[in-house]
Parts: C-alpha cells; sequence; structure tokens
C-alpha cells in the first residue's frame, strides 16, 4: 500500500482527478486514459474489420456472385487487412501498453503525455481518412493491403488518401514507440533492472524498436507509388526503367518485420497469463528475452519469403529459404518454455488462462503451416492460395486476438474494480475456439486443393468447405459481441463483487501492478516502489 | 436446396472430415510431372514432421492440463529453469530443420534449370486474359474465360454455377503441350502483375510487366489440367482460368499444323471486304469476351470507374479517334491492338458504333485495322538465359 500513501502526501495542488466531462478524453494526457481510449478505438475497429470479413465470408458461402461486385469484394479484401492491422490488433497492443507499461515497472505515467495524447488522436484522424476513402469515386483501394503496383495504380480518387492515411499512421506509430522505448529506458523504478522487467515490458520494448525502423520504410514506399502517379517518377514502372518487384522488395522489408509487431506482444502477454495460472514462474525467463530479439532481428533478414515466385535468382531463394526456416527455432523455445511452465504447476482455468492455452495450441498450428511454406519449392505450391490465408489467420485470429481477449479479461478486473462474469467469459471462450477452428481450418484443404485467395467466387469442388468456413465466421463474429457485453457489464459493477488487490491468487509475486489498490487509483507510483516482484530472474 | 446444404456443411462440420460429398480434396494433388511429385514428397515429409512434433509438444501440454491442476490438488514445483532442457531443445530442432532442408534445396535445385529444353512457349497475363506464344512455330493465341462461365458468374445471373461445367476453370481456347518434353516458359505481362499456376505442373510463376520470368515441365501423363491465376490482378482476377492440354507427341504436331492452317484463314479474313451486318454479328461476340466485363453487357458501364459505351462522345464521334483509343489503350483501357486480329477488331468497332443503343452508320474493313495495327511497333523481347 506503499503507492496509496505516497500519493496523499503528495504535493496538493498537483494531486488532482480526471478532468471533468466529455473533455477529459480529449485532452487527457494520462496513460490510463489514453490506453482506455486506445482500446475502445481498436475494438470498435475489430467490428469495423469484422464486418468486412463478414461480407467477404457471405460472398463465399456458396459459388456464383450474390451481394457484391468482384471490384468491391477486393475492396472489402483490402480493407479488412488495412483495418484489422493498423486499426484494430495494433493499437490493441498499444493501449495494453498504455495501461500496462507504466505500472509494471513503476513510473507514474509515459515519459511523453503529450506526445502520447497526439499519436493516438493521429491514429484516429489516419484510420477515419482511409476509411473515407470506401465513399469516393472509383471506391476504395482494392489491391490488396500488399498495395503492389502495377495495380495498385489503377485505383480512382482514394490512392492518395490512402496514401496520406499511411503516412499518418506512421508517424503515430513511431511517436507511440519512441514514447514506448523513452519511458521503459528512463523510468523504471530503481530495483527494476533490465532483466527483471515483466515479459510484456520486454516484447514491447523490442516491438517498439521494429516500430521505428520498419513504418519510415512503409512511408517511404508507397511515397514513391505517389510520386510514381502523380509527378511521373518511374520507381516502379518498367517502361520507365523501374521495377516493380523492387516495390514487393520494399514492401516485405516493412511487411514482414510488420507482422512481428503483431505477434511480439502477444507473446509478452501469455507469458504473463500463463505462469499466473500455473502458479509457477515463467519457464526459462532469460531465454525468453534472447528468442524475442532473436526473432525480431531473423524478422529483417526474411523477408522475401513472401516473394518466391517473383522471379528470384537460385541463391536468393535458398538464402531466404534458410533463413526463414531459423525463425522455427526460436519460436520453439518460446513454445517449449511455455509448456514447460504450465508442467507441474497448479493450474485453474479461469478464462484468461483459457485464451491462452488456446493461444499457445493454435499458434503452434500456424507455426507448422509456417515451417512448411519456408520450404521454397513447396512454397511454389502455396504461394498466394488459402492455405497462406490459413496460416496467417491462425498466426493473427486464435493468437493476437486470443491474447487480446485473455489480456481483457485478466487486467480489467484490475482496472475497474470489478470482476466479469466468469461463467459468460467460459461460454465467450469456447464460442470463439470452437468457431474460429470452423473458420479457418477448412481453409487449409481449400488452398492444397487449388483455390487461389482474393478471388469473388470459385470453382464449384471448392463449394463445401466455403460453406464450412463462412458458417464458422457468422458464428465466431457474433460470439465476440458477448465480449463487448461483458467488458461493458464488468466496468458498470460487473458481478458485484469486489477484487482484491491482487485480484488473481499470488499475482502480486509476479508483477507491479497487482500490488496496487483495485480499481487502480488515477495517479499511480508517485514515487517509484520499494521492492519489485521477484518470482523472475 | 439452400437449406439442404446448410444442413450438409453443419453435418460436416460437425464430424470435422465428414464422408465425402463431393469431388472436394483435402490434400496437395500429387501432380503428373517430376518435379511436382518432388514437391508432394517434400510436402508429406514436412507435414509428418509437425504432426510428430504437434503430438509431442501437445501431448505434454495436455498431460500437464489434466494431471498438473490446482482441483485435483496438484501442488506447484518450484522449477523455473534449465539451461540443459533449453540446449536440448535448441539442438534437436535445428537438426530437424537441417534434414529438411537437403531435400527441399535438392528440388530447388532442379526446378531452377531449364536447361535443355526441347520447346519454348511465352505466356503473356494481361487483364484478364493469358496470350500464348509458341515460339518458331508461329501459333499464337489469347484465352479467356469460356462463356457459360461467364455469364454464370455474373452479379444475380440467375444460372446455378454447378449446372456449368468446369466452372470457372474453362477457357474458349486451351493451351496444347506435347507429353514427356521438356518446356520452357517465358513469363512476362502486358499491364499489371499476374501469376500462372497449374497446381499438377507443381508450382506457379508471377508473370510481370517489362520483366521476363522462366520455368519449365515436363507432363508425362496425356490430360486435362487446370488452374487460374494466382496474383491479384483488379476486378476479374478470379476469373482468368488456365487450361492446359497435354496430348502424345504425334497427335501435338497435327494440333500445330491446324493452328498454323487457322492463322491462314483469319489472315485471309483480315483482306477480304466484310458486310457491315457480318462485321456488328461478329462484333457482338467479341464485345461479349473481351469488353462486356468492364463496360458491361448492355454497355452502360460501370459509374467513376468504367465509361458508358452507349452515347458515348469517343464511341459516336470521329471514327479515327475511336479505333486510335482501341487500338493504343488509355489508362486502365487495354491496347486491343495487339489483342485482337484485325477482323474482330473492326467487328467489335462497327458493332459499339452501331449497337448497344449507338448508331452512328459506319463501318471499318479489317484491311485498315490491318494497317493501322502494322503501325505498332511490336514489343520485341530478349529471349536469352539470364
Amino acid at each position: 500500500m506503499s503507492a496509496v500513501t505516497a500519493e496523499h502526501d503528495h504535493d496538493e495542488h498537483h494531486d488532482h482527478g480526471p478532468e471533468k466531462g466529455f473533455l477529459r478524453w480529449i485532452v487527457t494526457t494520462n496513460h490510463k486514459d489514453i490506453g482506455t481510449l486506445y482500446l475502445f478505438f481498436a475494438l470498435a475497429m475489430f467490428f469495423v474489420g469484422g464486418t468486412m470479413a463478414l461480407i467477404i465470408r457471405a460472398e463465399l458461402f456458396e459459388p456464383g456472385m450474390q451481394f457484391v461486385t468482384p471490384q468491391f469484394f477486393n475492396s472489402m479484401t483490402t480493407m479488412h487487412a488495412l483495418v484489422m492491422v493498423f486499426g484494430a490488433v495494433m493499437p490493441a497492443f498499444v493501449g495494453f501498453a498504455n495501461w500496462l507499461i507504466p505500472m509494471m515497472i513503476g513510473a507514474p505515467d509515459m515519459a511523453l503525455p503529450r506526445m502520447n495524447n497526439m499519436s493516438f488522436w493521429m491514429l484516429v484522424a489516419g484510420v477515419m481518412m482511409l476509411a473515407s476513402t470506401l465513399f469516393m469515386e472509383g471506391g476504395a483501394p482494392a489491391s490488396g493491403w500488399t498495395l503492389y503496383p502495377p495495380l495498385v495504380l489503377q485505383t480512382g480518387a482514394a490512392l492518395p488518401f490512402a496514401i496520406f492515411s499511411v503516412h499518418l499512421l506512421g508517424i503515430s506509430s513511431i511517436m507511440g514507440a519512441i514514447n514506448i522505448i523513452a519511458t521503459i529506458f528512463n523510468m523504471r523504478a530503481p530495483k527494476m533492472t533490465l532483466m527483471k522487467m515483466p515479459l510484456f515490458v520486454w516484447t514491447w520494448l523490442i516491438t517498439a524498436f521494429l516500430l521505428i525502423a520498419i513504418m519510415p520504410v512503409f512511408a517511404g514506399a508507397v511515397t514513391m507509388l505517389l510520386t510514381d502517379r502523380f509527378f511521373d517518377t518511374s520507381f516502379f514502372d518498367a517502361a520507365g526503367g523501374g521495377d516493380p518487384v523492387l516495390y514487393q522488395h520494399i514492401f516485405w522489408f516493412f511487411g514482414h518485420p510488420e507482422v512481428y509487431v503483431m505477434i511480439l506482444p502477444t507473446f509478452g502477454i501469455a507469458s504473463t497469463i500463463i505462469p499466473v495460472f500455473a502458479r509457477k514462474a515463467l519457464f526459462g525467463y532469460s531465454s525468453m528475452v534472447y528468442a524475442t530479439a532473436a526473432i525480431a532481428f531473423l524478422s529483417f533478414i526474411v523477408w522475401a519469403h513472401h516473394m518466391f515466385t517473383v522471379g528470384m535468382p537460385l541463391s536468393g531463394e535458398l538464402y531466404f529459404m534458410y533463413a526463414t526456416m531459423l525463425i522455427a527455432i526460436p519460436t520453439g523455445v518460446k513454445i517449449f518454455n511455455w509448456t514447460a511452465t504450465m508442467w507441474r504447476g497448479s493450474m485453474t482455468f479461469e478464462t484468461p488462462m483459457l485464451f491462452s492455452i488456446a493461444f499457445v495450441v493454435l499458434f503452434t498450428l500456424g507455426g507448422f503451416t509456417g515451417l512448411m511454406m519456408a520450404l521454397a519449392p513447396i512454397d511454389f505450391q502455396y504461394h498466394d492460395t488459402y492455405f497462406i490465408v490459413a496460416h496467417f489467420h491462425y498466426t493473427l485470429v486464435p493468437a493476437s486476438v486470443f491474447i487480446l481477449m485473455a489480456g481483457g479479461y485478466f487486467w480489467l478486473p484490475k482496472w475497474t474494480g470489478n470482476m466479469y462474469d466468469e461463467r459468460l467469459g467460459q461460454l465467450h471462450f469456447w464460442l470463439s475456439a470452437v468457431s474460429v477452428n470452423i473458420l479457418f481450418f477448412p481453409q487449409h484443404f481449400l488452398g492444397l486443393a487449388g483455390m487461389p485467395r482474393r478471388i469473388p467466387d470459385y470453382a464449384v469442388q471448392f463449394s463445401d468447405w466455403n460453406m464450412v468456413s463462412s458458417i464458422g465466421a457468422f458464428i465466431f463474429g457474433f460470439s465476440q459481441l458477448m465480449f463487448v457485453y461483458i467488458v461493458v457489464k464488468t466496468i458498470k459493477g460487473g458481478t458485484g463483487e469486489k477484487v482484491t488487490d491482487e485480484v488473481w491468487e499470488g499475482a502480486a509475486q509476479h508483477s507491479l501492478e497487482w500490488t496496487l489498490p483495485s480499481p487502480v487509483p488515477y495517479h499511480t507510483f508517485a514515487t517509484p516502489p520499494e521492492n519489485i516482484p521477484t518470482e523472475h530472474y | 436446396m439452400k437449406t439442404k446444404q446448410l444442413f450438409a456443411g453443419l453435418v460436416l462440420t460437425a464430424l470435422s472430415l465428414g464422408t465425402a460429398q463431393a469431388d472436394y480434396t483435402l490434400n496437395l494433388m500429387e501432380g503428373v510431372t517430376s518435379i511436382s511429385r518432388d514437391i508432394y514428397g517434400l510436402h508429406m515429409l514436412v507435414l509428418w514432421v509437425c504432426v510428430f512434433i504437434g503430438i509431442g509438444v501437445f501431448g505434454a501440454m495436455f498431460y500437464s492440463i489434466y494431471f498438473h491442476r490446482k482441483s485435483r490438488g496438484y501442488k506447484a514445483a518450484n522449477f523455473h529453469e534449465s539451461a540443459k532442457v533449453e540446449i536440448i531443445w535448441t539442438i534437436i530442432p535445428t537438426v530437424i530443420l537441417v534434414l529438411l532442408a537437403i531435400p527441399a534445396t535438392r528440388v530447388m535445385i532442379e526446378m531452377d534449370d531449364v536447361s535443355e529444353s526441347e520447346m519454348t512457349i511465352k505466356v503473356t497475363g494481361w487483364q484478364w486474359k493469358w496470350e500464348y506464344e509458341y515460339l518458331g512455330t508461329g501459333v499464337h493465341f489469347f484465352s479467356s474465360l469460356d462463356e457459360a462461365s461467364n455469364k454464370a458468374r455474373q452479379l444475380n445471373s440467375g444460372i446455378d454455377p454447378r449446372t456449368v461445367p468446369n466452372y470457372l476453370l474453362e477457357v474458349d481456347k486451351p493451351l496444347v503441350v506435347p507429353i514427356n518434353t521438356k518446356i520452357r516458359f517465358l513469363f512476362t505481362a502486358a499491364d499489371v502483375i499476374h501469376s500462372w499456376w497449374v497446381p499438377d505442373l507443381g508450382w506457379k510463376k508471377d508473370t510481370i510487366p517489362g520483366f521476363i520470368n522462366e520455368a519449365w515441365t515436363s507432363v508425362d501423363t496425356a490430360g486435362t489440367y487446370r488452374g487460374q491465376c494466382t496474383e491479384l490482378c483488379g476486378k476479374d482476377h478470379g476469373f482468368m482460368p488456365i487450361v492446359v492440354i497435354a496430348m502424345e507427341k504425334p497427335d501435338y504436331e497435327k494440333w500445330v499444323v491446324e493452328q498454323q492452317g487457322l492463322a491462314v484463314v483469319k489472315a485471309d479474313a483480315a483482306t477480304k471486304e466484310w458486310s457491315s451486318e457480318d462485321l456488328i454479328a461478329q462484333g457482338e461476340k467479341v464485345y461479349a469476351n473481351n469488353c462486356a466485363s468492364c463496360h458491361m453487357p448492355d454497355g452502360s458501364g460501370l459509374a467513376g470507374t468504367f465509361p458508358a459505351i452507349t452515347a458515348s462522345a469517343v464511341v459516336t464521334g470521329d471514327l479515327n479517334a475511336q479505333v486510335d483509343l482501341m487500338l493504343n489503350g488509355k489508362g486502365m483501357m487495354p491496347a486491343f491492338g495487339q489483342m485482337l486480329d484485325p477482323a474482330d477488331f473492326a467487328a467489335v468497332s462497327t458493332f459499339i458504333r452501331n449497337g448497344l443503343g449507338n448508331s452512328v452508320g459506319d463501318a471499318i474493313q479489317p484491311s485498315e485495322v490491318k494497317a493501322l495495327q502494322a503501325a505498332i511497333p511490336e514489343i520485341v523481347y530478349d529471349d536469352d538465359d539470364e
């Protein structure tokens, strides 16, 4: 309770609560408020992107074109990906970072609170600008989220807006990343050495460096598209001495680390939750840190495995195949470590733990298909089929999204002081876990049987599994409304049962935020904590 | 019907791997070339490796989930690191990866070796059709989605795709190849990037405007093999299938001679005088196959993206300006100068001026188009090895 006492000792005129009224949410510089804004925005975008996915799955329910034109279908696949990546998953993890990093390292707030506010509102502006393209002449971008030229240059009025929104999103991400790095390096409690930081903090530190390295690359690539289209340059036009494949190299130099931006914080949250419910310290803490760093490093040198079929020389194919296979090693270490953490623990299975276990199992499946497509010769079959779609959705939906849900259930009681409805939470979990497999598992079969991705209609032999997949999609999509209901209910008082400061048995031995009162006060750790949990070192 | 399918879908889901209802497959096809079989072998090898690792990892995890739970009164142990096991589970995967990399490298090297090919076919991707050119034989044609599929795939066409044979996997003119012959393919594109994939051949290759890619195959069983474009190339990306017919060498030779004969007939058609009625009748077919997907079957276009033909200032204006636009293209409008032969070009040009609600009243003869086409500089591709 030292934090609370410290707050009472605090300078009177500085120790105030949140601004009154609606303005609080516009001008706030409080890391908890901004975290909440990020999380709600991400949740809203999760439903926007999800609606687009359901439009896609509705059209693919049966062969033949029933609901949308092919052009609009392509806009949907493009916008679904962009909204989910830049509007939902990334902001959700930034939300968790905002809420948790200061509390986990014993800091009063983020290092740069005003910039924190700015990066959130710039994100909103960027996503809104992107969404506005849906209503423009010629429709939203329809070239896939990779925005490959020359196709993307055929976009109508939407092209410059899409490009500028990428710029805004990039600036927002970079500011967020700088803030996280500045906070972690400068604001840790005295005893919080780097190798005593919770894994979530570690994974975000590494992710922040990835973001700073890659977002300018993407911004550069789309700026070259802009000048190719409007200022007569020929970066990607062979007729003017350029090369369309050059864009792909630049894009994937950004794009591959980008997918790790979405998965490394996932690893961090999983590594935080599993030990709590196993009642046992995380197995191999330092190897987890090194594995994360190794994955981040490898992510920069494997990009062309997205491009095995563009006609690279043999030596290029072999190099990118070998480098990609190496990723399996640190990733394997992580999965083995989580398993060893559970091994001989004393486990209970509350909703956060259920989502985390499902993550470990289903992410491993996504990892297996990843290993398969790392082998360049077989990728000549898998590439750009539904097998790929199944692979990356397994690494994003039952992985990143499940862990975001797990994190929500795990920390919501701490944040609100109220317990969520465990029975509903478990129902939400089982509905999600079953339907996500009905949704994505058949897509492996479709891809292997020869169905290309990004097609609005298909040959009739693909009908059955598409129908199954669509049914799974609708169950999964509507199940997520339960999450909204549970969250709102918890904020409004939950089950009525007041939670303890620790919330989960023994959690205070794992991380600092559980030593604070529940609900957490508006300002915490005005003075750094004396002692830090020592479960891991 | 729909509820029945829905029910079937649910049953399949419930059984997870239900009995086969239709002729869908669950696994990669073995294909009809030595490379495709090597790839299939690699695929099965790595699949089994994953299955065994999965059994190990998930087995341990579920054992632990079952036995090491608090509700069974299990007391948590206190270990949290072991350099020994960390080293073990770093080294074992490394060894497995090396063992996988060896055969993968061998197959990759073999796929890359296009030397000693007996013939070469140049494939050009267009929005949204394929162009095939048998180098050195004069055989050259375009291949696009067949009419039956094309009708059925229109929004709310009312045609059940299940009644269309080989729905979306049939073309008007298939690629014909001889079996047991090492064929080199050269790939390029005219507009955006496409990708040429026939699963039975074992690979796909991107076709990139301004660049030449190459790949090879040697089919060992006669038959018909179907595939599709696999790189998103615009709105009709899902509607540019590939059909390869592999036949015995003598049959193939006969086919080539036939095609050469057809080329002569076409050349004749370009020189003879056509009546307006013949041009319009032929032009209607050409329009359906080449223009209707963007400008719509009734010529109404798509506001904001594809201009209408009906009452278009260009179509009803100066004949030369209209022909020029069709020859050279503009923005998203492809250059049809190289895509249509003179007779088809003249026919469709005459058709749009006198059909779809327009009635300009003039016509253009194939011979005039031929002269205009001759003036377009042909793109010369360097067909050397890199």
